[in-house]
């Protein structure tokens, strides 16, 4: 990228870009500028950049192009054959095309939030150190080793009041000064990039987007604690990711950014990136750990914490992606300003997963403190297809249910615990009134039974039990006590657990029950699941007042199970219906039950 | 990682395989004066021969001097260690809380019914072996498939029919 570059062709290349085209959109912008010869028709030089993730996947492929006269005009849903269309004419003729421009609600998307830590995103080529470097990279760091010392470093992100973000919210600075003063020589920073919650892809989008910004986020927690290695745990889910942070870490080796004598500020630091191999509890500090040391990733009593007796037995510290990479803007802007974003308790920005029923999903960076109203309303446009919105699962399979009543919650650490749910990783799901929550509660309890470790009694054998009884209820089989059994034997299991796998599981439960009771009670008493969902429940008929007569239900019927003609009210027949409720999800009516 | 004994138990009756330790022993040598070297070591290999054979496993004891029991352990726990060979197209189809809100299951059954195995399993021509993964984190296009490394966004029932067609047309051969 050189500086007198006019035009920039911005292509969005996170792992939604790539997986709808962007690496033959990429392609065909570099074989029709250069075979038209666009540059000289142009006097200015094209630079086509692949950039990571934008946050609104949905959109993919979404392409910017910026020039002179029309500064930054976005375009979604590129297809390579659109391409030489879009040359011509945005960039030859310099018209914009305004039928292929992003909808006025992608700008909304964009305008409402407050990008911070995903400045580099979507802005600068992830696989380039220059383009990192003209963002003022590895400035950062260099200001701690000439400006200040590793105790004032800690002092900044303490008053910074930058808590964790990987969910638990501890304060980070904190958690580095506990490290700072173990004795030893040999410490160890790691950043867990082991995103396992379904529905959070965060970390993802920033290792892919902007994988330089953790590196030195690492190196100046390194600096601050006295630890010169330092490893990186990524899911191996993420191939993308570690391609690309593996691609910086060999480029700031080449170059003098890593090893010893980083920068010739006279420190060391080496970096090293351990791919995972699919266990969710990894995600879990002390398991974590056991994963690198090449053993069963499982869970181990603490005290003694990692701060003090971590990895191989050394003081370790630990910190998610996402904490790691507010910490470079910290440092060059000042505590002060990152301490005036945000609410009492929790400053700065956080990044939301936002999915589900929304009319645009994903990833939303806003300053703590905006209520969840405003993210699913304001930034995600609201509820798709009309339908009335429910709920929002909050903070993944430890997280809970937010029911409409308390919408105005602000999403900060402690007004979400109040609420019963928790900021976990940032994954926000909303539901509307199709979504069972019995179900969504046997789906969380499923996920964290499969990934329990096994190693504690009361989560190995509780989550199983309190899934059984879920199932059974799902299937018209619940009895008048299992309400009671399951909050008792949550409160237990949350009690009883060693780690935060356990402690949380209940979670997802425990919320459900304490805003829709009346769900479990319709499907234990009358047999029924109301938001017409599970499967054992429903009665397969098409409801005559419901009924528009549009057809749409016959379509979508997979097996022909639908009987059908213009103007006439759809009937089901139940000997043919395999239950796949292909039909039930194509009427916008309501009107199968 | 639920079915993962079942599979542990199937490897030991299975008949000793022959195949050429040659590249195991590369990917041993390359990580050998690591610390924590057993699990790259054993992706190395999972990369390498696409399932973990039994004589790679006393291989690898041998040479890194661990217990075999203690690498049974490592990898029965992942999900990402196979002990049995897997098909020559891996479908995948995402269950995680967005995918399963936007109607994952109904995607899994009709795969399971069309293909005829359960979760883990493969053809017996190899051909196919389906997996359900709890978050491929592009929730963006729930439901999600991947066949191999390509996506499928946005599944509909319809669709799945679309990919078996056509991946039944491919050459087994790499």
């Amino acid at each position: 990228m050189s500086e007198n570059a006019a035009i920039k062709i911005l292509i969005c290349q996170g792992t939604g870009g790539v997986s709808m085209g962007a690496k033959e959109v990429e392609a065909e912008f570099t074989r029709v500028i250069n075979e038209k010869g666009v540059n000289a028709t142009v006097g200015k030089r094209c630079d086509v950049i692949k950039t990571g993730c934008r946050g609104l996947c949905a959109n993919d492929v979404l392409v910017d192009i910026i020039t002179e006269e029309q500064g930054r005009v976005t375009y979604d849903f590129v297809k390579p054959e659109e391409v030489e269309m879009l040359v011509d004419e945005h960039i030859v003729n310099k018209t914009v095309l305004e039928k292929r421009k992003a909808k006025p609600y992608y700008n909304t998307f964009v305008d409402q939030q407050m990008r911070v830590v995903m400045t580099g995103c979507g802005q600068i080529n992830p696989e380039k150190l220059d383009a990192y470097l003209e963002e003022d990279g590895f400035k950062a760091i260099e200001k701690c080793v000439k400006e200040m010392n590793p105790a004032s470093v800690i002092d900044e992100v303490k008053k910074s009041g930058l808590r964790g973000r990987g969910g638990g919210g501890f304060p980070t600075g904190m958690k580095w000064s506990f490290c700072a003063a173990s004795p030893g020589h040999h410490k160890y920073i790691i950043c867990n990039a082991d995103e396992g919650d379904p529905g959070a892809f965060m970390d993802r989008s920033i290792l892919e987007g902007d994988p330089y910004c953790i590196i030195e986020g690492m190196m100046i927690a390194g600096f601050a604690i006295g630890a010169t290695a330092g490893y990186v745990y990524v899911r191996a889910e993420y191939p993308l990711a570690i391609e690309r942070l593996q691609m910086a870490l060999d480029v700031c080796y080449e170059k003098g950014y890593l090893g010893t004598n980083v920068m010739g500020l006279g420190f060391d630091f080496n970096l090293r990136i351990k791919k995972g191999a699919g266990a969710f509890v990894c995600g879990e500090e002390t398991a974590l750990m056991a994963s690198i040391e090449g053993e069963r990733g499982m869970p181990r009593p603490r005290p003694p914490f990692p701060a003090v007796k971590g990895l191989w037995a050394k003081p370790t510290n630990i910190n998610n992606v996402e904490t790691f990479a507010n910490v470079r803007h910290i440092i060059l802007r000042g505590a002060e300003w990152y301490a005036s974003l945000g609410t009492e308790t929790t400053k700065g920005t956080k990044i939301f997963a936002v999915t589900g029923k929304v009319k645009h999903t994903g990833l939303v960076e806003v300053p703590a403190g905006m209520s969840i109203r405003e993210v699913i309303y304001n930034v995600c446009g609201g509820i798709a297809n009309n339908r009335k919105f429910k709920a929002v699962q909050a903070g993944g399979p430890s997280g809970g249910c937010i029911p409409a009543e308390i919408l105005d919650t602000p999403v900060d650490y402690d007004s979400l615990i109040k609420a019963g749910a928790m900021m976990g990783s940032g994954g926000l799901v909303v539901m509307d009134e199709t979504t069972c929550m019995v179900d969504v509660a046997r789906f969380f309890l499923t996920f964290t039974r499969d990934e329990s470790c096994g190693k504690c009694v009361p989560c190995r054998i509780g989550l199983k039990a309190m899934l059984d009884i879920l199932e059974r209820i799902t299937e018209g089989r619940g009895q008048e006590s299992d309400i009671e059994t399951l909050l008792e034997m949550g409160n237990t299991i949350k009690k009883a657990s060693l780690c935060g796998l356990g402690q949380t599981a209940p979670n997802p439960i425990l919320s459900t029950v304490k805003y829709f009771r009346h769900e479990y009670e319709a499907h234990i008493l009358d047999k029924r699941c109301p938001s017409n969902c599970c499967k054992e429940l429903l009665l397969w008929q098409v409801v005559e007042e419901k009924c528009v007569k549009c057809g749409a239900c016959l379509k979508a019927c997979p097996v022909d199970a639908i009987k059908w003609e213009k103007g006439q009210v759809a009937e089901l027949i139940k000997e043919k219906c395999t239950k796949c409720k292909s039909c039930y999800d194509a009427c916008r009516f309501m009107a199968i039950e | 990682m639920s079915n993962a004994p079942a599979e542990a138990t199937k490897a030991e009756e299975a008949p000793a395989e022959e195949i050429d330790l040659e590249p195991a022993n590369h990917i041993i040598d390359k990580y050998l004066t690591l610390p924590g070297n057993l699990m790259p070591v054993l992706q190395g290999i999972q990369d390498e021969y696409g399932y973990v054979p039994r004589p790679t496993i006393d291989l690898v004891a041998e040479r890194l001097n661990v217990y075999p029991s203690q690498i049974f352990g490592v990898l029965t726990f992942y999900a990402q260690f196979h002990l049995k060979p897997r098909g020559r197209f891996i479908i995948r189809v995402c269950v995680g809380t967005a995918c399963h809100v936007q109607g994952a299951p109904r995607i899994v059954e009709t795969f399971f019914d069309k293909l005829g195995i359960g979760h883990a399993e493969t053809t017996p021509d190899l051909r196919y072996t389906f997996e359900k993964v709890a978050c491929l984190g592009a929730c963006g296009m729930a439901p999600l498939a991947m066949v191999n490394d390509s996506t499928y966004g946005q599944m509909t029932v319809q669709k799945v029919d679309q990919i078996i067609a056509d991946y039944n047309q491919r050459p087994m051969k790499k």
